[in-house]
């Protein structure tokens, strides 16, 4: 078997080596999902609101994701493909947990204030997380992914499999209401 | 406008934190592993490991490397870590385990990258010139020098030492074939041979044949470098182990003229998992506040049920051997006490145990006594014993991935198996993670179908573990036959979403199965998630036990030596009411039993559920009294109530009474008997028994201890060690004074 020396890997696009993986290529496989754990990890915890969560969503994700690499066509972008991904193993998770308290305050539990040291910090906290709690689920995984830099508006809508109207619309939704929010507060 | 969402944006930017390096080490693994999997390449061979000693000693020494934080702890085990890739691989100098393989530059030459337990994952020619690369694999075996597990690795936390096990004899074949311009082929062999009198020479020998273009090349390491009685001081280590690096060195030098263009490399060393802090996030523990001190003429009865639990000790230890105070909450004081097994009085009478009563000056309060009783469980003949159905009900989501949770998990049932009768029948059900039955009821007979099915187990996954508590108990009444005992056996590090989600819900279902003679015992793994309040309450529930399993030695205890106490129960439903005489006593207090008292006329109520003994089970209960008259008394006489005068003048200082139904039985058994002052004899196993409740109190806040200290604690054990053939007592003397420091 030849294999292409990492070396080279470093610098091949995404959508490549994605293809290649698709083909059987472990290596390429490996380097991918390298390049891409922690952006994983970041959307996770931005949909789970919980660190925990976050690390057992990107964990799944992990685990599925080699059987499901099979069935990228290189129609999209590797990333936004990703990203369809983790949105959907979020929601397989949100589901099998519904009812099961812990898993389902996510963004309301308490965890997050205690990361926070300075009582600045913890204000912004708090004040994320009731923003994040007060916003209905399907705003709330727009947001996350727009949060992301990376992430258009176009490529959210290819994620969620809605318009970019829609996500455009989500998103002056979103601004609507953490101005409401903010407004409350004075 | 959009003031609010950047402020949003900075507030989540500042919130999300970065992925836990140690998880994402093992995630990326888990993935390459499925990956290799669905593939069905031929790099799954090289994935996969036998779990034989090789990869029980690799763990050893991963969790050793783990357990080693100081910085002359991190010098040994990089070195360590280096000495250990020399081994294998004579011509690496050029080490490479990316933390990130995305972000790591390479240079040319060989490129090895380890999994986070310092297996070989893979083995890698990157070549000065493109195409000039290829592959080595074929390594089979990790490779590792053999420690007792987790056992040396426990000891050594905190300690700073190592310990290398028994004598380790390693030799291992590493085939590997390099798909390019040359093929190498090396064998290495290490062998640590231990010297019986302790004075034990590790003879490090590592020969290499490498056959390449350039010919035949033979090069021997010798390092001797003594270890006393296997037991090396971190330092001393480290001193120890340049040595052995510069030799490995040399080897390396010569390996350059095999391949001359392999030049300059680096090392760069996996991260230590033990220094991430990890968070302590979301344990929850069960107890209530300490029993307050009752006067006896308000309420002369004391009604409590019994429990065999142990889970709070481990916690206590796991707590003590991180360097931390445990939780207050953590410590439940009957659990501290009964942890030890106690050789009471046996039973000899038509009852399956022996209550016995000892009354003795109390060591930490002067002027006040303390009413011990113990209570010793028949041990029938074990092998009268019936046939064992069990049920493992695992946790497999993902916070099982730990090495100590799921892989512990997986060594202790290792070591359980081997204790079964080849009549008995183990099933393994999953939940959270990869669901269902992984393994069909099956003969304890058919050990290797049973270690397959256990090898299978995989924390993650992403298939909805629906119902896992049903389907558990499915299994088990489908295994149940007339005469055995049925047992669901819950492992988890806390995440109870086995498919009923309300709690109380959960705890109906597992009290109507216990009903229906399925009982349920809970095994708590890892720190940071365990909810020790639902393990305590589901326990109690399915008439078992909750144990929390810190160590393959807990493991070993829980599992092996108390296997047939934990699974047999010989008495239902153990109430203990003790009515004090108020002209003899004026005051008193229960140690412990805070979270299983029962009220007074629960006693005679014998729907109301309570704790089992098992086989050979001991009980400890202590009251601390205080006789009418003595300085000790703390409460004063009442202004306006009128004491009445006692009838009662028997010098009786209580009433002791029991209940327990045989098993299965409906209708309860009393036993009674007057406690009388100076009765019994205070034996060593009471004395310990009294140390360790004062420990418990101690760690408790010892409100009512006076001025009683850690040092008389330990004074107070060190002097009822007894025999104690299984090391728990001195073991917990060392618990002592890590309290006694860290309190400090």
């Amino acid at each position: 078997m030849r294999v292409i020396p990492i070396v080279m890997r470093m610098e091949v696009a995404d959508e490549v080596l994605a293809g290649a993986a698709a083909g059987g290529d472990a290596e390429a496989f490996s380097v991918l999902i390298a390049r891409h754990y922690d952006r994983v990890f970041g959307l996770a915890f931005r949909l789970t609101g919980r660190r925990a969560e976050a690390e057992d969503l990107t964990q799944d994700i992990c685990a599925a994701l080699p059987a499901k690499i099979a069935a990228f066509r290189g129609d999209a972008r590797f990333s936004t493909w990703l990203y369809r991904v983790v949105v959907n193993a979020s929601h397989d998770r949100r589901r099998r947990a519904a009812s099961h308290s812990r898993a389902a305050e996510g963004w309301g539990d308490v965890e997050l204030a205690r990361r926070a040291e300075a009582s600045e910090a913890a204000e912004a906290l708090d004040w994320l997380q009731g923003a994040m709690k007060c916003l209905p689920d399907e705003l709330r995984d727009t947001l996350a992914l727009v949060l992301d830099d990376g992430v258009t508006h176009a490529a959210a809508a290819q994620v969620l499999g809605v318009s970019e109207g829609t996500v455009s619309w989500r998103m002056s939704e979103i601004k609507k209401r953490l101005r409401a929010l903010k407004d409350d507060e004075r | 406008m959009s003031d609010e969402f950047d402020d949003l944006k900075r507030a989540m930017d500042a919130a999300t934190p970065e992925p836990d390096a140690a998880r994402k080490t093992e995630n990326l693994r888990l993935a390459k592993e499925n990956y290799a999997r669905t593939q069905g390449s031929q790099d799954a061979a090289r994935l996969k490991f036998e779990r034989g000693i090789w990869t029980r000693a690799a763990d050893g020494v991963t969790n050793m490397l783990n357990a080693m934080t100081t910085k002359g702890g991190l010098t040994a085990t990089t070195a360590l870590v280096a000495v250990g890739l020399f081994m294998v691989i004579p011509q690496g100098r050029d080490l490479l385990v990316p933390q990130d393989p995305g972000l790591v530059d390479l240079v040319p030459g060989p490129v090895i990258i380890l999994d986070e337990n310092g297996r070989v994952i893979e083995e890698r020619i990157v070549g000065p010139t493109l195409g000039n690369e290829g592959i080595v694999g074929g390594l089979d075996k990790g490779v590792a020098s053999k420690t007792d597990g987790n056992r040396a690795v426990d000891t050594m936390r905190g300690s700073g030492e190592v310990q290398l096990g028994q004598g380790a004899q390693l030799g291992d074949e590493i085939d590997s074939s390099v798909v390019g311009s040359s093929e190498v082929r090396r064998q290495a062999e290490t062998q640590f041979r231990d010297d019986r009198d302790g004075a034990a020479p590790a003879d490090l020998a590592l020969r290499e044949r490498s056959e390449s273009d350039d010919g035949f090349l033979e090069s021997t390491i010798n390092a001797e470098e003594p270890m006393q009685e296997g037991e090396v001081a971190s330092e001393e280590f480290a001193a120890n182990v340049p040595q052995s690096l510069s030799r490995a060195n040399k080897s390396a030098d010569r390996k350059a003229q095999v391949a001359p263009n392999i030049s300059s490399g680096r090392l760069i060393v996996v991260p230590d998992e033990s220094i991430i802090v990890q968070e302590a996030d979301t344990e929850e523990f069960s107890n209530a506040d300490t029993s307050s001190l009752k006067v006896t003429e308000d309420e002369p009865v004391s009604t409590f049920s019994i429990d065999v639990d142990t889970a709070s000790y481990a916690v206590v230890r796991s707590s003590l051997s991180r360097g931390m105070l445990p939780p207050e909450n953590a410590v439940r004081v009957e659990e501290m006490v009964n942890y030890f097994p106690y050789a009471y009085p046996t039973p000899d009478g038509p009852h399956p145990f022996q209550p016995t009563v000892t009354v003795m000056p109390s060591p930490w309060n002067a002027g006040t006594e303390l009413v011990h009783i113990g209570i010793q469980g028949t041990l029938p003949a074990i092998e009268d014993r019936p046939p064992l159905n069990l049920v493992f009900l695992i946790d497999t989501s993902g916070s099982m991935q730990d090495a100590n949770k799921l892989p512990l998990l997986k060594q202790s049932f290792r070591l359980m198996l081997a204790e079964l009768r080849p009549e008995d029948e183990v099933s393994i059900v999953t939940y959270a993670g990869s669901a269902g039955q992984v393994l069909e009821p099956t003969k304890a007979a058919e050990r290797s179908t049973i270690l397959a099915a256990l090898e299978r187990l995989h924390a993650g996954g992403s298939t909805a573990g629906a119902a896992g508590i049903e389907q558990a108990y499915q299994v088990a009444e489908g295994m149940a036959n007339d005469g055995e005992v049925t047992r669901v056996i819950l492992a988890t590090d806390g995440d109870f979403n086995v498919g009923i989600h309300d709690p109380e819900e959960l705890k109906d279902v597992i009290a109507k199965k216990r009903e229906s003679g399925t009982y349920l015992s809970v095994l708590g793994f890892g720190r940071g998630n365990l909810d020790d309040a639902t393990m305590q309450a589901l326990a109690q529930n399915g008439n078992g036990t909750a144990s929390y399993i810190d160590t393959l030695t807990e493991a070993r205890k829980v599992l092996v030596d108390q296997l047939t106490g934990a699974l047999f129960p010989i008495a239902n439903d153990v109430k203990i009411q003790v009515e004090f005489n108020p002209a003899q006593i004026a005051e008193y207090r229960l140690i412990g039993y805070e979270t299983r008292a029962l009220n007074r006329e629960d006693f005679n109520n014998d729907r109301v559920d309570a704790g089992d003994i098992g086989a050979g089970h001991t009980v400890t209960a202590i009251y601390e009294v205080t006789p009418v008259g003595s300085e000790a008394v703390r409460n004063g006489p009442l202004r306006y109530q009128v004491s009445e005068e006692t009838a009662d003048t028997s010098d009786e200082l209580g009433f002791f009474k029991l209940r327990y139904k045989q098993p299965g039985g409906a209708t309860s058994i009393l036993i009674e008997e007057p406690i009388i002052a100076g009765q019994g004899e205070a034996s060593g196993d009471v004395r310990f028994s009294v140390a360790m409740a004062g420990f418990g109190e101690l760690l408790r806040g010892g409100d009512f201890l006076g001025g009683w200290t850690w040092g008389d604690a330990i004074q107070l054990a060190n002097g009822a060690r007894g025999d104690d053939a299984y090391g728990y007592r001195a073991e917990a003397v060392t618990l002592m004074r890590l309290a006694e420091s860290l309190s400090k």
